[in-house]
């Protein structure tokens, strides 16, 4: 089965106290380390596992600078096969213009299965699997917890609200957007790293895959960033542990709780 | 590393070398900073979650952790790769070394077991002992363990009382005697044992743990370090094939003493590691504790603290690389067949037998600095176990005892660079001649430096090298071979020139910095060096002074001391604002900033 994954590297966000930047449009990242996605990470795992078991070969795929060759070499030492970076140059991304650049950049190669992570954890839009989709004219699955392919199908587990687990079959080749939790990503080993230093990474720069001036237009733009106004309404209870366990009994029983 | 002058071992002391002649972390690989990951992912993943659990010496889970180590290649970046290991340059041994730090006692475990209970079989092993132990080693199947020390053998290893005599069908040779403090002996299955052959040639053994005849005693009740195993190793008789003798009868010093060499800057590459994780925790905690109504980090002695412990492990950071660099250009000159000859090894490795002492010395003194001020940040908390100072503050301690005391290494600093000097492999005579001449005409009034950013810096780390060179010099002259007698000289001399090597290190990996990347981008690195040097020249100064003091009397010592003082001569700079911007440059990231 041959797989083609898209994977982004993003700012590590959790614990830090996020600053907006002087444009008012970004945060302040140059003190930020960056990491593979996770979603991205559980989507490389999955293709990993599927390489071993049912053959073929593994693609990693990503649009963005040099900086974010990070990942893909990190994919290549988990087992994929080949990396493409598609290097956007100047070019003001969105997950809109993402889609396009990917769809027409794997159009032209062969694959059974299209993975990606269910979102990225820097802006949370969750719109590139399924936009990629409809672009590539695939059949969609998103929040996709386990994948089991038999032939041209594939049976699929999808999470859904409230903890409900939908099973069902899939067409191939399909896209999936894979939840984290399906496996547990292996670490990188040095092996891996010294097999990733001989393998293909190629790039491609983003005027050169075919698209016109018009299709490398995003469709959002961000006008402001903002922290939350801090709100009035919260109470800060103070004293010993005994009496703000007191307090906080009484305010939960005030608002109706049983307790 | 093309391109980098191979210098011989103690040369930096007599020629200057070139931003580009040292490695540096900027310089890392892409695959050097996988590796660093791979390494911090495991620690992270692994290690610390188990942290307490592993510090009561948990027996299965430590070796299931050292499986694991193996599986990702953790633990065979020095072993050849037809040996189930991965080959792999001196920096990826330095990276993982660095990257494991945060591991505690584990870090001891994998410490003992890639170093000192390995490499003796890698680099002097035959082909059969190779085959037959490295891929175990390599893979985590089998732990490794090194046995030097003995009650009565301690900083005196070679009076090792354990012997060996071979068995009447000269089919074994039959060990007695027993060995102290041993690492890992509770879990290891292979240990390298030096026993003297007929009570007389000091050889080194690979001993099985099942051969007949071997055992561990009880563990030592220690201050720190409390998940690694210390036992004694009793040898009864102890069966061992005539094929384990590792290297050549009555040749044991030669590995014993080359390992330790490895095992000196291993330690100095684990400390940083250490020291980093002080920096950053004590900034985590100093941010967020507020007293006064404000973070704690905001008052100036916390600053000078975390700027300090920063500058300090930026300097051991830049002085390990650089060893591990050196060590790799030096070992890329052995061909195939060298690399097989553990006489040409040893020959490589003893090159830099001095900076291996300095890096052990000046890593573990940092680390112990930097321990101690992370403690201190965090109050009466850093006093508690609830949090991981206490443990830091106790493991660190080891560091000076182990791997030759800090004493035994300061004594070989200036030793090692004498003998050199003897055998005729370093000028230092002639180079110390020529200073005494050059000192009549030299006046630092009279010195232009070039508007660079960091040419006063330059000037006085070269002023510094003529110092070392004019005391010992002077000292070696009066005690000639009498002056490893003299300790006090000795110790000074090794301080003057642990601290030159120290300067120097962050002084040329930040003028390489600048010269890649611009003044701007180096600048807290700049202010580093400045710092550094600013605080250390006085030092190095009186410690001169103190020698000249000594050694000399009368007229001799007036013109000697006037001449140190004419060398020296340094007006200071505000460091106080340097520190500050470095210190604001370390709360702001909340982490160790270089
Ligand atoms: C936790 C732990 C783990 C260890 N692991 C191992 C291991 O795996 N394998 C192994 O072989 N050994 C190991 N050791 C032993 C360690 O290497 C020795 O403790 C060390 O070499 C010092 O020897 P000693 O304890 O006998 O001290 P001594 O040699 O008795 O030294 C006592 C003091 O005297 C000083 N001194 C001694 N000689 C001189 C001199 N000539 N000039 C000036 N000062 C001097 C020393 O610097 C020190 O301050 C371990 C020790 C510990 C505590
Ligand atoms: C074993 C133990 C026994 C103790 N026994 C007692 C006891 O019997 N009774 C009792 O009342 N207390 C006791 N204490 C508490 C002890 O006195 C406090 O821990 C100590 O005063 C430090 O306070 P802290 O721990 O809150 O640290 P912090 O005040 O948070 O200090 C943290 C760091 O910030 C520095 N710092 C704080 N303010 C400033 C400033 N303005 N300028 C510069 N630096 C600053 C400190 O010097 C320190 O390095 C005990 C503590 C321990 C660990």
């Amino acid at each position: 089965m041959d797989i083609i994954i898209c994977v982004k590297r993003i700012p590590m966000t959790q614990e830090v106290d996020l600053e907006i930047d002087d444009s008012g449009k970004d945060i302040k990242k140059d003190a930020l380390a960056y990491v593979v996605n996770d979603w991205d990470n559980y989507a490389i795992e999955e293709s990993v596992i599927l390489k071993e078991k049912l053959g073929g070969t593994v693609t990693v795929i990503t649009v963005g600078d040099e900086d974010d060759e990070d990942v893909l070499r990190r994919a290549l030492a988990m087992g994929a096969d080949k990396a493409i970076r598609i290097e956007p140059g100047e070019l003001e991304l969105d997950g809109f213009l993402i889609s396009n650049i990917l769809a027409q950049v794997i159009k032209g190669l062969e694959y059974d299965l299209v993975l990606t992570g269910v979102q990225a954890d820097d802006d949370n839009f969750g719109m590139v699997g399924i936009m990629l989709a409809e672009k590539l004219g695939l059949a969609h699955s998103a929040v996709v917890t386990g994948f089991e392919a038999e032939g041209s199908e594939a049976t699929i587990n999808v999470e859904l609200e409230g903890g409900l687990d939908e099973v069902s079959k899939i067409k191939l080749p399909a896209l999936l957007s894979i939840q984290t939790g399906i496996n547990e990503p292996r670490y990188v080993s040095i092996m891996g790293i010294r097999k990733a230093g001989k393998k293909e990474l190629n790039v491609v720069k983003v005027e050169d895959i075919g698209l016109s001036d018009e299709e490398l237009v995003r469709q959002t733009i961000i006008e402001e960033y903002f922290l939350p106004p801090e709100t009035e309404g919260a109470e800060m209870i103070e004293g010993d542990p005994s009496n703000v366990a007191e307090a906080i009994l009484r305010i939960l029983k005030e608002k109706g709780v049983s307790v | 590393m093309a391109d980098r002058k191979i210098f011989s071992g103690g040369e930096f002391l007599i020629t200057d070398a070139a931003p580009d002649d040292v490695f540096t972390p900027e310089d890392f690989t892409d695959e050097h900073k996988m590796i660093y990951e791979t390494a911090r992912d495991f620690v992270t993943k692994e290690v610390e979650p188990n942290i307490d659990k592993l510090e009561e010496k948990d027996h299965d889970l430590t070796l299931d952790i050292l499986a694991k180590a193996g599986e990702l290649g953790l633990l065979g970046t020095d072993v050849p790769e037809e040996y189930g290991g991965l080959g792999l340059d001196k920096v990826s041994t330095t990276v993982v070394t660095e990257a494991i730090a945060p591991a505690g006692s584990f870090a001891v475990v994998h410490g003992a077991h890639t170093g000192i209970g390995s490499l003796p079989i890698v680099y002097f092993g035959t082909e059969e002992q190779k085959k037959k132990y490295l891929p175990k080693l390599a893979s985590g199947e089998w732990c490794g363990a090194y046995c030097l020390t003995e009650s009565g053998a301690g900083s005196d290893a070679l009076n090792a009382k354990t012997k060996a005599v071979l068995s009447d069908d000269g089919k074994y040779y039959i060990l007695n005697g027993e060995k102290m403090f041993i690492t890992n002996a509770g879990w290891a299955s292979s240990f390298i044992v030096y026993a003297k052959v007929d009570g007389e040639k000091f050889t080194g053994f690979i001993v099985e743990k099942d051969f007949p005849g071997v055992s561990t005693g009880a563990e030592e009740k220690k201050m720190g370090v409390h998940g690694s195993s210390t036992r004694p190793v009793i040898l009864e008789d102890a069966k061992v094939p005539v094929e384990n003798v590792l290297f050549e009868i009555g040749k044991g010093h030669k590995i014993a003493f080359n390992i330790l060499n490895i095992g000196r800057w291993k330690l100095g590459a684990g400390a940083v590691g250490g020291c980093k994780i002080c920096v950053t925790n004590s900034v985590k905690y100093a941010n967020g504790r507020t007293q006064f109504k404000v973070p704690i980090s905001s008052f100036g002695m916390i600053k000078t603290k975390l700027a300090d412990m920063a500058i300090r492990t930026y300097m051991s950071d830049s002085m390990m690389y650089r060893l591990a660099g050196m060590f790799d250009d030096k070992l890329g000159t052995l061909d195939d067949e060298d690399k097989k000859s553990g006489a040409e090894n040893a020959k490589a490795i003893e090159e830099y037998a001095a900076e291996c002492s300095i890096t052990k010395v000046y890593g573990s003194e940092i680390l112990d600095y930097c321990v101690d001020e992370y403690v201190q940040i965090l109050g009466g908390y850093g006093f508690c176990s609830e949090y991981p100072a206490e443990r830091y503050y106790r493991d660190s301690r080891i560091n000076k005892i182990w791997e030759g005391t800090n004493e035994i290494n300061r004594m070989l600093v200036p030793g090692t660079m004498m003998r050199r000097a003897m055998q005729g492999r370093l000028n230092l005579f002639p180079a110390a001649k020529a200073i005494a001449g050059e000192l009549m005409s030299y006046s630092p009034l009279s010195v232009q430096l070039p508007d660079t950013p960091l040419a006063l810096q330059e000037h006085i780390v070269k002023m510094s090298k003529k110092i070392a060179l004019m005391v010992a010099g002077v000292s070696a002259q009066k005690f000639q071979q009498d002056l490893a007698k003299e300790q006090e000289v000795m110790a000074k001399i090794a301080d003057i020139v642990i601290e030159i090597f120290a300067m120097e290190s962050g002084l040329l990996r930040t003028l390489k910095m600048i010269s890649k990347e611009g003044e701007e981008k180096a600048k807290y690195q700049i202010a580093a060096v400045k710092v550094y040097v600013d605080e250390n020249i006085p030092k190095i100064e009186t410690w001169a002074k103190q020698i000249l003091a000594y050694v000399e009397e009368g007229d001799m010592l007036r013109t000697q001391l006037a001449g140190v003082k004419k060398l020296a001569r340094y007006q200071p700079i505000d460091t106080v604002s340097l520190k500050r911007a470095v210190a604001d440059r370390v709360i702001e990231l909340e982490s160790y900033p270089f």
